[in-house]
């Protein structure tokens, strides 16, 4: 019952997580990687911002502490997230439930499981979950697949497509809510002078550069700006 | 990519990933209240995408041009609050009509 609710909720996820991979596939074959490593990319991290940044470490051949520095701070929302979730767990999701679906929590994932009013079971989190992964990883096929046969004027053309729709997650947002206009405007800024200044371009990797522009920026705003309210994902 | 490259970023990548999310889960069982972290924590994500949109987005294309192109449009079509398929789909096709555009004769 939980599971079927779950997968029914799961479906407009599925398919809105199906273009945003598509995307992501075309941009990691012209990134330099195989149909098949964005495909497990994808798979294994169910993630967006944090596997862009991924595969632009793994195509500048990074180091490791690098992609773990990375992943560890884009990725740290999900640990706000995953704490909030904790609340909501029933007693299905004892420790071994919690570890079978940690890797499930993502923004959209999150925003459904929370906004239920009654707690969270394990299968109601396996249900959720099935639709988002199969469109996030098929999508990563497509994109991949589309990537390395369609001809590069067009794939030009679509590579740009994912970061359009990092600036529809944004600037929405950031219409409604000053603080986070303002941390975004200090970002880019930052960013900007990160990606033009030689003396920073030439020592410090793209990876690196926008964990110290995003810390810096968060943590700008964090100071400066402090919130109350619940977070909704 | 060579495989030697892929698997080992991929581990330390799929690892950090999982245990962001898992060790929280499994050891907090309590709330976040101080309005710093959780701002900082809310602020995050906003930064981090705004970070690796810019200036990444005009360098995405074959062109700074086209790609300049496709990200007014994006910023016109996120600021009325289209959905992220629309606002993709609308700066994909700007920049590939930018890009047939540039290679007319005239440029």
């Amino acid at each position: 019952m939980d599971f079927r609710r779950g997968f029914h909720d799961g479906l407009a996820i599925g398919l809105g997580y199906l273009s945003v991979s598509f995307s992501f596939g075309i941009l990691a074959v012209r990134m330099g990687l195989s149909w098949w490593q964005a495909v497990i990319v994808s798979f294994a991290n169910l993630t967006s911002a944090g596997q862009v940044a991924g595969i632009g470490i793994m195509s500048a051949s990074g180091g490791l502490i690098e992609m773990m520095v990375s992943q560890l701070v884009i990725n740290m929302r999900y640990s706000l997230m995953s704490i909030s979730l904790s609340q909501k767990a029933d007693s299905s999701l004892n420790t071994a439930g919690r570890f079978m679906t940690a890797h499930f929590i993502t923004d959209e994932i999150f925003g459904v499981a929370y906004s239920r009013p009654e707690k969270l079971s394990r299968s109601h989190m396996f249900g959720i979950a099935v639709l988002p992964v199969i469109g996030w990883t098929s999508g990563t096929l497509l994109g991949a697949v589309c990537g390395a046969i369609l001809p590069a004027i067009i794939t030009e053309a679509l590579t740009i497509g994912i970061y359009g729709m990092f600036v529809a997650i944004v600037l929405p947002v950031s219409r409604k809510d000053k603080a986070v206009m303002t941390v975004s405007i200090i970002a880019v800024v930052l960013s900007v002078i990160f990606f033009y200044v030689p003396a920073l371009k030439d020592n410090i990797s793209s990876g690196f550069a926008v964990i110290i522009c995003s810390v810096i920026a968060a943590g700008a705003g964090a100071v400066f700006m402090p919130k109350e309210e619940e977070i909704n994902g | 990519m060579d495989n030697s490259v892929f698997f080992p970023l991929l581990i330390v990548m799929v690892l950090t990933t999982y245990l962001v999310r898992a060790v929280p889960f499994v050891l907090f069982r309590k709330k976040i209240t101080n309005p710093h972290v959780r701002a900082f924590f809310n602020y995050i994500p906003y930064a981090v995408l705004s970070a690796m949109t810019f200036p990444a987005i005009l360098y995405s294309t074959g062109s700074v041009i086209a790609s300049a192109a496709g990200l007014i449009c994006a910023l016109v079509l996120a600021w009325r609050g289209k959905s992220l398929l629309i606002v993709a789909i609308g700066t994909c096709l700007t920049a590939f009509l930018a890009s047939l555009v540039l290679m007319l004769p005239i440029f």
